[in-house]
Formats: C-alpha cells, sequence, structure tokens
C-alpha cells in the first residue's frame, strides 16, 4: 500500500516528540519527511542553558540518533529552510529550488529570538540565546573572562546569566520590569528570586530600559533609558521570542502571534496542521516544551486515526539555574484567593500554593521544588483539596515517604 | 518477694556499691531507689530492689526522676528583693543575719505569736526537728505548721482519737495478705502507683477482691471487683452502715471490742440513727442497695481485710469522722494489727509521716507529745529550751487567716507553695504581700509563694543533693542520701535553720551533721519514754555516723536496746490512750460544709494525675512526664458539658465563691453528674489560669483544720478561642498579653500550648523577639487561621510556634525541636504539623516509663494483642510500673471485638 506522505517543517523538540509518537503508533501509515533548517539532528533546546553551564557536554543534548531516524524510516532533511508552501500543489519549496510534496504537512518551525529594535542592536557582539551556536558563541565569551550584559530577567535571561557565569564571564542582568519572571512569580518570589541570583555573582539591574547600544565595530557600551551607561564587551537579548510563521503565508493560513490552529490542531488549510511554538491555540502561543509535546502527542494520536482533540496546557515553569529552583504554575498569583505560603528567606526557600475553594489553581515553588509536579496534576485536575489542605504544602515528602 | 531488711543496721547489699541508695521523694509509699549520676547533668535510677516498700519497682514518677535533677531554674544562691522589686544576690550571712534580726526585732515588738514558719512534707524528718525545736523551745510559738496539713492531718487527728496516738497499725505486707482490699478516696492506681501493683497481685495470684469508693470513676475504680461511686462527703453514712450491719449479721469480735476498746456502745448508737438499714444507706450515699450489701456481705464474711484510704477522706470538713467512721468498723471486728487485716492511711507525701513523728504541726509538741503540762516539761528540760510553746499554734488556714489579718508578721516557708496549694489561694497570695518579713527556702528561683512579695530567698539542697531520713505511710524510715554535689550555695534546710537559730542568740543548735540531728530527734523520742508514747526510736539514738550513713529502712518504734520495730501494731491492744483502750468515736452525721446553689450548681473535687507530683517544680522537668496530660483541664460529666454548651477538647471557664480558672475541658462519663474534676498541679509558672488552690472553699475540720479540698460549689462556662497551638522554646518566655497557655517540659527546652484570639501581628512581634538572627521559617494559611513559624540560630530550631483553628498533634514538631541541627527540608517539615521521616505519632501518652501512647497500643490491640500481658509484649508499654494498666485496659476493651458469646449471631 502507498503510504501517504507527510511533511514536518521544522526539526526541533515538537517535531521529534510529534515524529516519535506518531510512527509509534502508525509505522507503516505514513513517507514522513522532516525538514529542519539547523544543520544539527532535533536537540534539545531546554538543555541549552545547561550546556552553556556546562552541567551538560552539547553532545549530549542530541535527541534521537542518527540511526534513530533510519530505524523509524523517517527522512530527515537537515540544514534545509522550507521557504513556501504551496497548498494547491500540496507541495513545499526548499531553499535551493527542491520542492517536496505532502499529502498533510505539520508546522512546527518554532520561534526566534527577538531582537529590541535599538540603535546598535546588530553590532558585532550582540547575541541571542536560540541555538547550539548562540550557546557555544556564549561559551567562548565566558572562557575569554569578558564582560556581557544579558538584557531580559526572564527564564532565558537567567539562565543564560547563570551561564555565563558558570563559563567564567562577568555578568550583569538588565531587566526592564522591577522584579525578575514577573510573568512567573509574585513580589515576593520575585525578591527571594533576586537574592539568590545576586548570589551567584549575577549582578541585577532592575527597571532598566535599554535604549542603545554602542561601540566602534562592536558592541562596547549599552545606555538605558535614564542615561545610565554600562560598559560591556558583549550584549544577549534575552527578551522573548518570536513564532515562525512565513510559512503560513503562502497558503493564506490564519495567523495571529503564531499560527492559528483549532483543537484538532488544525489550522486553516485541514491538510496543514501546527504544532509547538509556531502554534497559537485558543489565543495563546505557547514558549514551553510541555504543551509543545502534549500537542505532539495529541496530533499523532489524531494522524494515526484516534479520536482525541487539545484542549490546552496548564503551564509551568521551571528555572534550570543550579541551586536557584524556580516552579511557576497556574495562576500564581492568586489574587482574591487564598494562597498557602510558606517562606525560608534563609534558605531561599519561598513556597506559595493558590487555592480558591480548596482546589489548586497555582503554585511557585522557589528553592524547594519538591511536588512540583504532582502540584501540576492537581493544578490540571482540580479537584477538591479540602480533605488534605493542612498536609498539601509538605505532601510531597508524605508521598516519597510512601513510595 | 524479697525479705525486708529487718535489722537497721544489717550491712548494706551489694547494690550499694555501685549506686547510692537513696528514697524516692514523691508519695508516702517510700520506695526504694538505686541512683547515680549518669555523667550528663541526669542521673540514672533504678528501683531498689532491697528496699521493702518496693522491691525494685518504681512508678512512671519515680522512674522518670533522673530528668529532673538539672540546674534550670534553680536557686543557687541566697538572694533580696532590691528596691525595684528584683532579687539580687547575697551572702548566707547577710541573708540569715538580716532574717534573723527581722524575727527577733518582730518578736520583741509584737511577740512571738507575730511569727511564723510553714513547712512542708518533702522535707526530711532532720529538718523538722531543727525547725520545730527552734520555734516551739526557742522562739515559743507554736505557729509553725505543714503541708502535711492540707494531706493527711484528719487521719493524724482520727487516729489519734482512736489509738491515743498517730500511728498506722499495719504495713505494706497486709496488701499483699488481705483477702478484700477496700480503697476509701484513693485513686492508689495513680497516686500510689506501686502499692497499687501489690494489691493487683494479690488480686491475680491470691484472688483477693479489690473494692473501691470513689466520687470518680478512676484508674483504680475501673481495675476493682465491686465500685461504689459514692455521693461526696458521704462516708461516714457507708461505714456506719457498715457498722450497724456487722453487728446485725453477728460479724463483730466481742471479745476485742471488750477487752481492748472503748466507747462501742454510744458509737453504735450513733451508727445505728445514722444509717439504720440499706436503704438509709442508700439514700445517703447515693449508691444502689444492691452494692452496699455486697460491699458489706464481703466486709463481714472476710477475716482478711484491709481498709485504706488516702485524700477522698482526709481533705473533708469532716475528715477526722471519716477516718474514726472506718476505724470502728476494724476495732469492732477486731481486725486491726493482723496480717492481711487493718484500716490503712495512704500517706500523701514522702515524709509526712516524719514531719508528724518530729511532731512538726502547730497541732503537736514534739515527738508524739502534746501540750500537756509534763509533756511540755519534759521536752523543755531534754532541750534546754528558754522559752516553751505551752499550747497549740495556729494550723495551715488559720495561719494565713492571721497574716491577712496582719497578726503574724513574718513567715518562713520552707520547702512548700502554699500561695498555690492552700485552699482560697488567692486570698493567701494576698495575704503574703502583706508580710513585714517573707522568707523562702526552696530549690526555685521562682514559683507563686516567691513571687507573692518574698523579701529573701535561701538556697536548699533538693533531692539526690541533701542527706536525712524520711518515714513511709507503714512507719518504715529509710534514709535518703545524696549522690549528687549541692550546686551553687545551697545547703540543707537543717543547716540553714540552726545557722538562723545561732544568729538569734540560740544555743542548742550546733548540730554537725544531719545524724547529729538524727540522734538528738531519736534520743527525744525515747526520753522518759517507757512504752506511753508510741513514737520512740530510742534504739536509733546511740548510733554512729557510719551507722546512720548505713541505716537500713527500719519500721518504728525501736525502743532502746532494740534493733528493729514491729511490722504490725495493736492486734493485742495496747493502745496509746492511756487505759489502753482504743477509743471508738462516733461520727457526725455525715454533711458537706457548702451548699449548692443557682449560682454554683456543679462540685468541684480536685486531685491528682498519674504523670506529676504537686505543683510540679520537679516532675514538670520531665518532658516525658508532661505528655500524659500536658494541659490543665476539668473533667466533666457528658450531661452537664451538654446542658452548659462546653465541647470535648474545649475550654471552659470553673468561677467558685473564691477564685476562677480556666481549663481545658475534657468530657467524660468517668466523671459523674454534677461533679467536676480538676487536678491541682498547675500555677502560675505552669499556666496562665489554672490555680485551682483559688478555686477551693477555705472550710476546714473541726479536729484536724484540714480544708474541704474535694467539694466546692462551682459554675462551669464554655470558652471560646478562635485558634489554638503551641510555642517551644529553648527557655522559658513571657507570652502575649490575653493568651491561654499552659508550659511543659519538652526535650531540649520548654513547651506553651495555647489558645488565643489575638491577631497575627502579635505572634510576628514574639517571632521578632524570640529571633536573634533573623532567620525565621513561617507557614501561613490565613484561610484556615493558620500561622506556623519557626527561628533558627546555626540551624537548630531556637523558637517554634504553631497556631491553628484547633489544636494540632504536636509530637512532630517535639521531636524536630529536639534535634541540635536541622537541615532545609527538615526546616520546613518542623512546620508541617505532621510526622518527621519515619517517626509515627504515638497519641496521648499512656505508658510514661517506656513513651508509649494510645496510638501505638490500639494498634498493637489491631494487630492481634487481647490481653495487657501480650500489650506489654508487643510495645513494652505497662511491664515497669504498671501505673497505666487500667488505662491499657480501657484502651483493649474499646478497641477488641467482642468475645463470639456477647456478639449477635444470626445463622
Amino acid at each position: 500500500m502507498e503510504r501517504e506522505s507527510l511533511v514536518v517543517v521544522g526539526a526541533g523538540m515538537a517535531a521529534t516528540r510529534f515524529v516519535e509518537e506518531l510512527t509509534a503508533l502508525a509505522p507503516d501509515r505514513y513517507a514522513v519527511r522532516v525538514v529542519g533548517e539547523e544543520s544539527y539532528l532535533a536537540y534539545n533546546r531546554v538543555l541549552l542553558s545547561s550546556a552553556l553551564a556546562g552541567e551538560v557536554p552539547v553532545a549530549d543534548i542530541e535527541l534521537k540518533p542518527a540511526r534513530w531516524w533510519r530505524a523509524a524510516g523517517v527522512d530527515v532533511l537537515s540544514g534545509r529552510k522550507a521557504l513556501r508552501v504551496d497548498s494547491c500543489e500540496h507541495s513545499v519549496l526548499l531553499e535551493g529550488g527542491a520542492r517536496i510534496s505532502y499529502s498533510k504537512l505539520v508546522l512546527a518551525t518554532g520561534s526566534r529570538a527577538v531582537r529590541l529594535g535599538v540603535s546598535g542592536a546588530d553590532l558585532p557582539g550582540v547575541h541571542t540565546f536560540r541555538s547550539i551556536e548562540d550557546a557555544e558563541a556564549l561559551a567562548e565569551i565566558g572562557a575569554a573572562r569578558k564582560s556581557v550584559l544579558v538584557i531580559g530577567g526572564g527564564l532565558l535571561g537567567l539562565e543564560a546569566a547563570y551561564g555565563l557565569v558558570r563559563r567564567g564571564a562577568s555578568v550583569t542582568l538588565a531587566h526592564v520590569m522591577d522584579r525578575l519572571m514577573e510573568r512567573q512569580l509574585d513580589a515576593v518570589g520575585a525578591e527571594m528570586l533576586l537574592g539568590s541570583v545576586e548570589a551567584k555573582g549575577i549582578r541585577v539591574l532592575l527597571g532598566a530600559s535599554a535604549s542603545a547600544i554602542g561601540g566602534d565595530e562592536r558592541v562596547q557600551w549599552v545606555e538605558f533609558a535614564d542615561g545610565a551607561r554600562v560598559e560591556t564587551d558583549a550584549v544577549v537579548f534575552a527578551v522573548g521570542v518570536r513564532p515562525n510563521v512565513d510559512l503560513a503565508a503562502g497558503p493564506g493560513l490564519s495567523v495571529g502571534r503564531g499560527v492559528i490552529v483549532d483543537d484538532s490542531l488544525s489550522t486553516s488549510d485541514k491538510s496543514i496542521f501546527a504544532i509547538g511554538e509556531c502554534a497559537e491555540h485558543r489565543g495563546v502561543c505557547y514558549g514551553l516544551v510541555e504543551p509543545a509535546y502534549e500537542q505532539a502527542r495529541i496530533l499523532a494520536r489524531r494522524l494515526a486515526g484516534h479520536c482525541d482533540a487539545y484542549e490546552g496546557s496548564v503551564v509551568s515553569t521551571n528555572l534550570k539555574v543550579s541551586g536557584v529552583r524556580v516552579f511557576s504554575a497556574g495562576d500564581f498569583l492568586g489574587e482574591g484567593a487564598n494562597p498557602i505560603i510558606c517562606k525560608d528567606p534563609r534558605m531561599g526557600v519561598y513556597r506559595k500554593l493558590v487555592l480558591e475553594d480548596d482546589r489548586l489553581k497555582g503554585a511557585i515553588l522557589i528553592g524547594d521544588t519538591t511536588g512540583a509536579l504532582d502540584y501540576l496534576q492537581l493544578i490540571r485536575s482540580g479537584e477538591s483539596l479540602a480533605d488534605i489542605r493542612d498536609e498539601l504544602m509538605f505532601g510531597a515528602s508524605a508521598l516519597r515517604k510512601a513510595a | 518477694m524479697t525479705a525486708p531488711a529487718e535489722d537497721a543496721f544489717a550491712r548494706p547489699s551489694a547494690a550499694a556499691i555501685v549506686a547510692t541508695r537513696t528514697t524516692c521523694p514523691y508519695c508516702g509509699v517510700g520506695c526504694g531507689v538505686l541512683a547515680s549520676r549518669d555523667g550528663a547533668g541526669g542521673a540514672k535510677i533504678s528501683g531498689d530492689p532491697d528496699h521493702p516498700a518496693n522491691s525494685g519497682r518504681l512508678c512512671s514518677k519515680g522512674s522518670a526522676l533522673g530528668e529532673t535533677v538539672g540546674l534550670d531554674g534553680r536557686l543557687l544562691h541566697p538572694m533580696r528583693r532590691g528596691k525595684d522589686g528584683a532579687f539580687v544576690r547575697i551572702s548566707w550571712g547577710s541573708a540569715l543575719d538580716e532574717a534573723a534580726h527581722a524575727f527577733s526585732d518582730i518578736i520583741a515588738l509584737h511577740g512571738e505569736g507575730a511569727v511564723a514558719v510553714y513547712l512542708s512534707g518533702q522535707l526530711l524528718t532532720e529538718d523538722y526537728y531543727v525547725a520545730n525545736k527552734l520555734m516551739k523551745g526557742f522562739i515559743g510559738s507554736s505557729n509553725v505548721d505543714t503541708n502535711s496539713r492540707l494531706c493527711m492531718s484528719s487521719t493524724v487527728a482520727g487516729q489519734k482519737r482512736a489509738f491515743g496516738a498517730d500511728a498506722v497499725p499495719g504495713c505494706y505486707e497486709d496488701l499483699d495478705e488481705a483477702d478484700v482490699i477496700v480503697l476509701v478516696g484513693s485513686n492508689a492506681a495513680w497516686c500510689h502507683p506501686v502499692l497499687f501493683q501489690r494489691i493487683m497481685r494479690n488480686r491475680e495470684e491470691r484472688g483477693a477482691r479489690l473494692v473501691v469508693i470513689d466520687v470518680r470513676r478512676t484508674a483504680t475504680a475501673e481495675s476493682a471487683d465491686l465500685f461504689l461511686q459514692i455521693a461526696p462527703g458521704s462516708d461516714q453514712a457507708l461505714f456506719s452502715g457498715l457498722l450497724v450491719y456487722l453487728e446485725k449479721t453477728g460479724a463483730l469480735d466481742r471479745e476485742f471490742i471488750q477487752k481492748h476498746t472503748d466507747g462501742f456502745d454510744f458509737a453504735m448508737a450513733q451508727a445505728r440513727s445514722t444509717a439504720p438499714d440499706i436503704a438509709k444507706t442508700a439514700t445517703l450515699t447515693g449508691l444502689r442497695q444492691t452494692d452496699i450489701v455486697s460491699f458489706f456481705e464481703m466486709f463481714a464474711g472476710t477475716e482478711c481485710v484491709v481498709t485504706a484510704f488516702s485524700q477522698g477522706v482526709n481533705q473533708s470538713a469532716q475528715g477526722t469522722d471519716k477516718v474514726n467512721a472506718i476505724i470502728n468498723c476494724h476495732l469492732a471486728t477486731g481486725r486491726i494489727g493482723k496480717p492481711g487485716a487493718s484500716p490503712f492511711s495512704l500517706t500523701g507525701q514522702p515524709n509526712a509521716m516524719g514531719g508528724r513523728e518530729v511532731g512538726g504541726l502547730a497541732s503537736s509538741l514534739a515527738a508524739h507529745m502534746g501540750f500537756e503540762a509534763d509533756s511540755v516539761d519534759r521536752v523543755r528540760r531534754f532541750w534546754n529550751a528558754p522559752r516553751m510553746a505551752t499550747s497549740e499554734g495556729l494550723k495551715a488556714v488559720e495561719m494565713f487567716d492571721a497574716i491577712a489579718r496582719g497578726e503574724i508578721r513574718a513567715l518562713w516557708v520552707i520547702g512548700t507553695n502554699p500561695a498555690a496549694s492552700l485552699p482560697d489561694a488567692d486570698a493567701a497570695q494576698a495575704a503574703l504581700r502583706k508580710l513585714e518579713l517573707l522568707v523562702v527556702s526552696d530549690n526555685v528561683l521562682s514559683n507563686d509563694t516567691i513571687n507573692s512579695g518574698a523579701h529573701i530567698l535561701l538556697p536548699a539542697q533538693a533531692w539526690g543533693e541533701k542527706s536525712g531520713t524520711v518515714t513511709n505511710s507503714e512507719r518504715r524510715i529509710s534514709r535518703q542520701r545524696a549522690f549528687l554535689t549541692a550546686p551553687g550555695e545551697t545547703r540543707p534546710d537543717w543547716a540553714i535553720v540552726a545557722d538562723f537559730a545561732r544568729r538569734m542568740g540560740f544555743s542548742g543548735f550546733d548540730f554537725r551533721s544531719a545524724a547529729d540531728v538524727f540522734r538528738e530527734h531519736a534520743a527525744l523520742s525515747g526520753f522518759e519514754n517507757d512504752g506511753e508514747r508510741a513514737f520512740d526510736i530510742g534504739g536509733l539514738a546511740l548510733s554512729s555516723d557510719a551507722q546512720y550513713n548505713a541505716l537500713e529502712p527500719v519500721q518504728w518504734p525501736v525502743r532502746r536496746g532494740e534493733r528493729k520495730g514491729p511490722a504490725r501494731l495493736f492486734a493485742r491492744g495496747g493502745f496509746f490512750t492511756g487505759d489502753g483502750l482504743a477509743k471508738f468515736v462516733a461520727p457526725a452525721p455525715p454533711r458537706l460544709a457548702s451548699q449548692l446553689s443557682g449560682q454554683f450548681p456543679l462540685r468541684l473535687n480536685t486531685g491528682r494525675v498519674r504523670d506529676q507530683w504537686h505543683t510540679m517544680t520537679r516532675t514538670g522537668a520531665s518532658p516525658r512526664l508532661a505528655r500524659h496530660f500536658p494541659d490543665p483541664f476539668v473533667e466533666i460529666n457528658p450531661q452537664d458539658a451538654r446542658a452548659l454548651g462546653v465541647a470535648h477538647d474545649g475550654f471552659a471557664r470553673v468561677t467558685t465563691n473564691w477564685g476562677s480558672a480556666v481549663l481545658r475541658a475534657i468530657i467524660t462519663d468517668r466523671q459523674p453528674k454534677g461533679h467536676l474534676f480538676a487536678p491541682i498541679h498547675w500555677t502560675q509558672e505552669t499556666a496562665a489560669s489554672a490555680r485551682v488552690g483559688a478555686l477551693v472553699g477555705p472550710f476546714v475540720d473541726p479536729f484536724s483544720g484540714q480544708p474541704e479540698s474535694k467539694a466546692t460549689p462551682a459554675a462551669l462556662a464554655p470558652v471560646a478561642y478562635a485558634r489554638q497551638g503551641f510555642v517551644l522554646a529553648r527557655k522559658p518566655i513571657r507570652l502575649p498579653d490575653d493568651v491561654w497557655w499552659s508550659r511543659v517540659a519538652v526535650a531540649g527546652g520548654v513547651g506553651y500550648r495555647i489558645a488565643c484570639d489575638v491577631p497575627d501581628e502579635v505572634w510576628r512581634d514574639a517571632l521578632r523577639q524570640a529571633s536573634a538572627t533573623g532567620d525565621v521559617v513561617e507557614y501561613v494559611d490565613d484561610a484556615k487561621g493558620v500561622f506556623r513559624a519557626a527561628t533558627f540560630a546555626n540551624d537548630r530550631a531556637e523558637f517554634l510556634m504553631s497556631i491553628d483553628r484547633r489544636m494540632m498533634a504536636w509530637e512532630a514538631a517535639l521531636d524536630a525541636f529536639a534535634l541540635e541541627k536541622l537541615d532545609s527540608a527538615q526546616r520546613l517539615s518542623i512546620l508541617s504539623g505532621g510526622a518527621t521521616q519515619g517517626e509515627c505519632d504515638e497519641g496521648q501518652l499512656v505508658c510514661a516509663c517506656f513513651g508509649v501512647g494510645s496510638k501505638r497500643i490500639e494498634a498493637a490491640v489491631e494487630d492481634g494483642c487481647r490481653a495487657p500481658s501480650e500489650i506489654g509484649q508487643a510495645t513494652r508499654a505497662g511491664t515497669n510500673c504498671g501505673s497505666c494498666l487500667p488505662e491499657i485496659r480501657r484502651i483493649l476493651a474499646m478497641r477488641q471485638p467482642a468475645p463470639l458469646s456477647n456478639r449477635a449471631v444470626t445463622l
């Protein structure tokens, strides 16, 4: 029987998980081709921070070895950029002119790092932190014991700053908001995190809005809106990502921030699907791996002929800075709800569980993230915790003991 | 059982070589203890297998003695209260000079009646002797009384009336040999556990039957073959009814009555008028007729009957009559001083008996002599005394009334805490504040009496440091021996008093040792005593220091030339009444001293709990003992609780005409309807509002002066606190105002159990004050009213608090608090309220000796244990002192499935 041609554009984590699930569920149904712009086989982008910090060798972050792809019967085209999709012809035009046809097309193009629109943002020495190349470049800067200014006090900025410090750089982190990780932490948690981050040797500037980057031929300084100027050998932008939606233009797919998909993860073209960071579902573009994996799994099940639907994800955040554990999930602010709070400033521990009617709505765990996945599960299930409310904060250790 | 060492000068046993043989400082059983230092500030303690009182057994309190010898809170130097109200250290010389001069000045101005000394059943006989000699022979006042007035004086008066002497006729072996043992007003299972275990062994091995007569269904009652839950104050009616029954059924020993007694006919007539038949007895006592008949038949039909009685009899405004009502039945059947047959007073304190022998009470002169002219003359000659007291002095309650009236201006309190223990204790406290001079000799820096305006504090040696003799309930004199170095500048009480006496200018106080004092005491007892005075230890008077140090436990009398005394007295008459005849005393018709009213519709009974002693000065230092009942409480019958809206484990205010207290409510059908019970142990040192002495009305027995501590009219009302919890600290702290608290010893510090309505901010302030380092961990669940926090220094928890809407178990927190170092996970889990790794929540402590809680015992029942012995094998609970066996049986009864025959069987 002729296999149906399925093309995946993008060879990142979502794509890999999707292929893995699909080939397991329906090994003979599709002829799968994966087109990846990067010259590497798919790797675990989440571990780039750990790789930069030197905690994981770069070689180890590859998701699947080449032989696995071969064994799965998947044709991987690495280092090939997809330029355009022709939905009438059901084909994808690749850089270099090749054209591959598809019966079903899955967009898993991910997102790209944003650079601020300030002068000098393209100067040599201005980096982002998205790829293996970025990580390697930053590692070299660190090894040269240079000074680096990281712009952005979110998850990625903190991880980049920490990795750079570990590599030997002198790191300043500038964040435009008045607290770190404001999208994941409340004020108390952010304050706690600030202490821990500073303890790692990172200088933190809050309320610092970069207005210009300058230098002769390469970066030498960054200027801020308040007029302050920081001398630096390098700059790393960690100010967010933008979904890669360029390919949606050809077939005229509906696009918001990302390529809009419905609960079946199909785009406005029923033979084209989108998963991962490039997709926008119910108005949300997830920038995290877990929803991407969930979408990959559900799409694989659907394309394998099973009934399933994606109804959105309750997301959680894990900061991977050694010794500074941060977990955040759900409605972590919990305004108007009843939080349970546990604080140990000296140990850098802050744990907040947001409950409403004895149901867990959100959580922040800093310093001690034990039970994080259990809490995430409870947020997702929405079950009443009236009976175990008193033990909830310490429940993880009880579970461990029971195990 | 090991044979009692009958020769007082026998060589010490091998055990003495490795540990010091001494005597337990708690109840009147007077158990032998082997004690040695443990090298860590505590002591290793075990029962002395060679002591005839206990043959190696100890109760929970005695077993925990090693935990109570620490120096926290100890008074180590003489102190004087400064103008700012704080105590400052002074020298012994200036402390004693100041006190002696003040006494002399007050006597000079106001006469010898303006000074008084208040002693304690905790003192050694030697201490008593020197204080009594000073007051009655040199100051010339009999205003020397003792806390024994509050516990045993009705027995003293009753025995004097009946026997002509305060002499206990029987001995402990009678409890092994009796066929019926009647316990009246005695919760021996908790208050005399080692004797109770002897009784239970007799019951198991010989089939002796146990009758318990009590208002409360105590742990003792739960072990009885027959329990008579009697109306308070009606014991005379029951024993009058018994006397009538004995006559009707021909159970009297006419020969004994005729040959050895006097006053039978009048007593019998009086008994007939009080309780002519079973029906009338039932009406008066509130008992069922069938139960009364069972008891009477058992008593009448059994030759070997011991009737043992304690505070339920003594602490009554008719206590002396109750004692005589009991003694009458034994005299009438000739069952006195015979093996297994005797009335038997179970003494409360370790040396109330010694004090009585010395005569260290306002109602006697010295060495079993009263104030008859020839006695006064005899003692004057013996002491070479310049100024003899010639009449009775003021008994405890009267003494404090005289202080309140300003008639007594100087008081010396030695080894007791009257501001807590007297009836109407708030008035006693107020009276103490009026004194021109209040001297307190004690072991502690702070107690309710010291804090009632004491001017001078004199540091006394404590148990383990001091040396002397005590006498137990069976007239057995035993040595308390020192095995610890006396700390600081502490001195023996006898030496303090002797030094004081010398500074007042008196001769005759040049004692060099406790042995010196003992020899004089013994000599006085034998002085011109040709057998007419019961108390005679003239045979011990010439003992050398070495003999005194090696003195074996010995029962008195030991007359000159003898080396041991008789185990029993009076089996063949020979009473000390002049004519040699015992006297029947007709008790007055039973009535309580106070009436219930609409305002005070309940009866408040007071007493002890199993694992605490008096005001907890010593037992309160043991974390283990604190776990049985950590909170001061009031027991309430379920019907009363329901009617008043008091919830179990909630709080209730007990109010009487004299005071009020807020106590944790325990609702139990062990307490009869209309009756409350509250233990006496808590003071201002250990609780916010639990001075039970302040609730007790000051009604006293006309003969003994003993207060009616067990039947005060009271009102009860629920008290609600929004939140409850606990605080653990390394040292005693001051809690925020308006917080209900009780303080207990915990491993590594002190624990406060609290209830409050104060906002979190108050606690945050307390936390800030408690934390020197600012290292604070907290857990807050506002919606549930939960606030828990701990402060740390060097990874050790210094202060821990936990408040909640209800009382949470604190065992896990106690375990964590005891650790010297907590890791980061433990820093949080200390606030979890749950068990730490590997620990299991014990529930309420049942077995204090091995620290076994109710939950572990329940688990053992679940695992198939069906008898106390099996529980013992599984958990060790109940295998040492056995005082928890009634509680273990209760758990067994509640937990185990009913036997098949009792089950409804449907086929």
